[in-house]
């Protein structure tokens, strides 16, 4: 009967388990089948999936399955052979693909999983950045406060404003239940309650500084968290016990020169004051790391603030004491324009008044004694007129030193010589000097200029206030008066190192020296000589006529003169030496034009004031006998000549003016000549002038010659120019210099 | 006239040689100066005396160098006065001699005293000699009639 070739299923047909076997199978085709259309449409939709292959072979494997369950349907009932090919290759197939699915699971899940594990770690982190994003946030949050804070803070420099204001904020940023700032008193032994936020409790306790909780929060520059058990903390008052955390923080007080730019001066500050803060009793509040951070930087803010607001006081002090001090000088300015508008006055007034009484005097005694006196009343006259100069000098003084102390006297510069100058000043000592017999010798440098510009009536004060001294302090002995030209090695005096004076075209410097054998100075006391109306007391008491003025005076003139003045002295009994140099313009070099000379006379004239006068002439040569002879009778002389120093004494009368002495010749003892001649007439009233005849020219025999009371000296051989302005020279002035 | 004018000249001329030469200085001009109406022989006469005191100085010191025992001082007295009456001549290298002169007097050198004795009375001659020829022109000039010229 088989005929179909079919193939007998392999179990009996039972009817009920193959049916549920057949709608199995058939559900299970269905799933199969569906299964990897789902997994493509989820997939489709997915738009990361790694694994697309993968898919595939399992979508293949789930569809052959399904495939072969649905075959299976077929083969519940008889069926052909091709049926039975169909579902072997079926199950063939599927038998391949699943085991290679199978393998390639093997690969393939424990990537899976760890796909998994990456987006755990993945979401992980997301959290963590959340954290960390959080706490940024809150930190800017915190920046964003204290920059508040920061500028409250610095937007008052008043002290008290200050300190309010950070506790105000303070307490408003972080919710503070309390929050005190105790300050060191003066004493800085203690800290005493100055600002609390809530004024709860009473202001003014004191607590000592050096408790141990206290000396805990100083040494360190953080917030501190403290107990609220501590003296500083119990800022509630009794009867509430429970407090919350409670942090301290030091604020440094910093003082003006406490400041450095670049950092805190942690070390040098020795001032704190003590910040409490007190969070809420009532929260579960800690203490967070951002708000102590924030504690710490508003504590350090306020530091710089209150030294802002210390810096701002202590200027506004200084400003007031200056102003104040302005006042006052404002005030003293003025008195003292009025003194000196008083004293002007006084001058003008005394200036007029007293000098025309004394002048008065002066001229009427001075007429006085050209009339016919007996001598008691010539007496008397000569010491009026010597105390009424001495008067008229004394106002004179003061007055010039008041000029000269404002700086109101100007220097009369005119053309003036130097000659006259000299030859004045000693004209006017040479009566005292010969009373007290004093030998007064005066020599100038060769290089000294005959005119020089300068306020010749100053320069002369000087130099008569300088010689007057030496005389008057020199009881025996003699005065040299040397002038010369500076040259700068010869200016430098120890005591005045500033003084450097510098020759120019325009200027020299006149350098004169008056060296006195008398009684000396101390030489402690040469620094008082030149102030004013200070008299040396160990000089005695008797020349204490003079104002004391004539040096100050002198001293005060000679700067003027842009030179500088000193005394030297040894000490006591050794002499002394007075030394000025001044400032003089060389005339011709610079504008002054001024000449009070008169132009000289033509040499062709015999000069008449010679004529006639009567000379005697000594030189054992008989050529320079004659030739000097004859230079002086061209001049109009009557000369009178001798070859011995006897016979010169025999011939010489009164009536002879002048005496020459040829010094040249040894053997003849002129200075012994010279003393015999001043012996002869020393009866008289006047006596010749006796001028030696020098061959070579010598400072010393010059100098002895001079000593030895010779007027003068001419150089050998003598030419008749210097013999005319010789004669002249002594005739008008009574004193020759060798120049 | 031309003799005047020629003997001038040569006068001029002369004279400029001795200051040239150093025979006469400045001093000379001034006796020249000297010499007026009321002195009109000034020069020669003091010449004349400078002259004979020369001699006479000469011989003195001839004579004391020639000492024995050489009295130096004396010496130098002499040559002191000669030299005085040189300068007030104006006989420059006269003058000039005797200053050297009274250094060897000074240091006692004899060989330098009778050297410079010698050159004194050769430089003395010398002068002499042209003072004379200077005084002659003069004469000359005057005579002729005209001026003597004056040498500033």
């Amino acid at each position: 009967m088989d005929a179909c070739h079919c193939i007998e299923p392999q179990w009996p047909a039972d009817k009920l388990l193959m049916k549920y076997q057949y709608i199995s199978d058939f559900f299970i085709a269905l799933a199969y089948f569906s299964i990897p259309l789902e997994l493509v449409y989820f997939v489709k939709k997915s738009a990361v999936f790694p694994y697309r292959w993968v898919l595939v072979q399992f979508g293949s494997f789930i569809v052959l399955c399904g495939a072969t369950h649905l075959i299976n349907l077929w083969t519940f009932t008889m069926h052909s052979r091709t049926v039975a090919v169909v579902m072997t290759t079926a199950k063939i197939l599927t038998a391949v693909v699943s085991c290679a699915t199978a393998l390639m699971l093997v690969h393939i899940i424990p990537d899976l999983l760890s796909v998994k594990k990456r987006e755990l770690y993945l979401k992980k982190k997301a959290a963590q950045l959340d954290r960390e994003m959080g706490l940024i946030r809150t930190q800017e949050e915190t920046g964003r406060y204290v920059r508040m804070l920061t500028h409250e803070i610095r937007s008052t420099l008043d002290r008290h404003t200050i300190l309010k204001t950070t506790l105000i904020e303070l307490g408003r940023t972080l919710a503070l239940e309390e929050c005190a700032l105790w300050m060191p008193t003066h004493t800085g032994l203690e800290l005493q309650l100055s600002y609390t936020l809530r004024h709860q409790y009473p202001m003014g306790f004191i607590v000592p500084i050096q408790l141990p909780v206290i000396n805990q929060v100083f040494s360190s520059n953080r917030a501190v968290k403290i107990s609220s058990s501590s003296p500083v903390a119990r800022l509630r008052p009794a009867g509430k016990y429970t407090t919350g955390e409670v942090v301290a923080v030091r604020v440094p007080l910093l003082h003006l020169s406490n400041f450095q730019i670049n950092d805190w001066p942690e070390l040098t500050t020795k001032r704190y004051a003590l910040m409490v803060l007190v969070l809420p009793s009532d929260s579960a509040r800690q203490w967070h790391v951002h708000e102590l951070e924030l504690v710490e930087v508003v504590a350090d803010q306020v530091a710089v603030a209150l030294s802002h607001a210390a810096i701002l006081e202590e200027s506004l002090r200084a400003r007031d004491l200056l102003m104040e001090q302005n006042v006052a000088l404002d005030l003293a300015r003025r008195e003292a324009e009025t003194a000196v508008r008083a004293h002007n006055d006084f001058l003008a007034v005394m200036n007029h008044e007293m000098r025309t009484p004394v002048h008065a005097i002066i001229a009427l005694s001075s007429l006085l004694q050209e009339t016919k006196l007996t001598p008691e009343q010539r007496l008397m006259v000569e010491t009026i007129l010597r105390s009424s100069s001495l008067l008229a000098t004394l106002i004179n003084d003061v007055l010039d030193l008041s000029r000269l102390k404002d700086g109101s006297l100007k220097l009369d510069i005119r053309t003036l010589s130097l000659h006259v100058l000299f030859w004045e000043a000693l004209n006017l000592i040479r009566p005292i000097a010969s009373v007290k017999k004093l030998f007064v010798t005066l020599s100038f440098s060769s290089d000294m200029p005959e005119h020089a510009i300068g306020d010749e009536k100053r320069l002369m004060q000087v130099l008569l206030n300088i010689v007057g001294n030496a005389v008057k302090f020199t009881r025996v002995g003699s005065i040299s008066i040397s002038a010369s030209v500076a040259k700068s090695e010869s200016l430098r005096d120890p005591r005045a190192p500033g003084f450097f004076p510098v020759p120019s075209d325009n200027h020299f410097y006149l350098h004169v020296q008056v060296k006195d054998t008398g009684s000396g100075i101390n030489p402690q006391e040469i620094p008082n000589l030149f102030t004013k109306f200070a008299q040396s007391q160990s000089s005695g008491t008797k020349n204490s006529s003079g104002s004391g003025l004539g040096l100050a005076i002198s001293k005060r003139f000679v700067n003027l003169m842009e030179g500088h003045i000193w005394i030297e002295s040894e000490g006591l009994g050794k002499g002394s030496t007075a030394i000025f140099v001044v400032k003089l313009g060389i005339p011709g070099r610079s504008h002054e034009s001024i000449l009070p000379f008169v132009p000289k006379v033509p040499e062709n004239r015999v000069p008449t004031k010679f004529l006639g006068l009567k000379v005697v002439l000594m030189d054992e040569n008989g050529v320079g006998r004659m030739v000097t002879k004859g230079i002086l009778m061209h001049l109009g002389c009557e000369v009178l000549t001798v070859s011995s120093g006897d016979e010169c004494l025999r011939v010489l009368i009164h009536e002879h003016k002048v005496v020459f002495l040829d010094v040249s010749l040894p053997g003849i003892d002129s200075y012994e000549l010279s003393v015999r001649i001043h012996e002869k007439f020393s009866q008289h009233f006047s006596r010749p002038f006796i001028v030696a005849l020098m061959g070579n020219r010598d400072k010393l025999m010059t100098e002895n010659c001079l000593r030895a009371g010779m007027d003068g000296v001419v150089p050998k051989p003598v030419s008749v120019e210097k013999m005319r302005s010789a004669l002249s020279e002594l005739l008008e002035h009574g004193l020759l210099l060798d120049s | 006239m031309e003799i005047v004018g020629q003997l001038q000249k040569q006068y001029v001329d002369f004279i400029n040689s001795l200051f040239r030469e150093g025979y006469l200085d400045d001093q000379y001009v001034q006796l020249q100066k000297l010499q007026d109406d009321s002195n009109p022989e000034f020069v020669v006469e003091v010449v004349s005396i400078f002259f004979e005191d020369s001699e006479k100085l000469l011989n003195d010191l001839a004579s004391s160098i020639q000492q024995q025992v050489v009295d130096f001082k004396k010496v130098d007295g002499y040559v002191h006065q000669f030299k005085g009456s040189s300068s007030s001549v104006g006989a420059q290298r006269v003058k000039n001699a005797c200053v050297a002169f009274r250094n060897f007097c000074e240091e006692k050198n004899l060989d330098g005293c009778s050297r410079f004795l010698n050159l004194v009375k050769q430089e003395f001659y010398l002068v002499k000699n042209k003072l004379e020829t200077l005084l002659r022109l003069e004469q000359q000039i005057l005579q002729a009639g005209g001026t003597v010229p004056l040498i500033e």
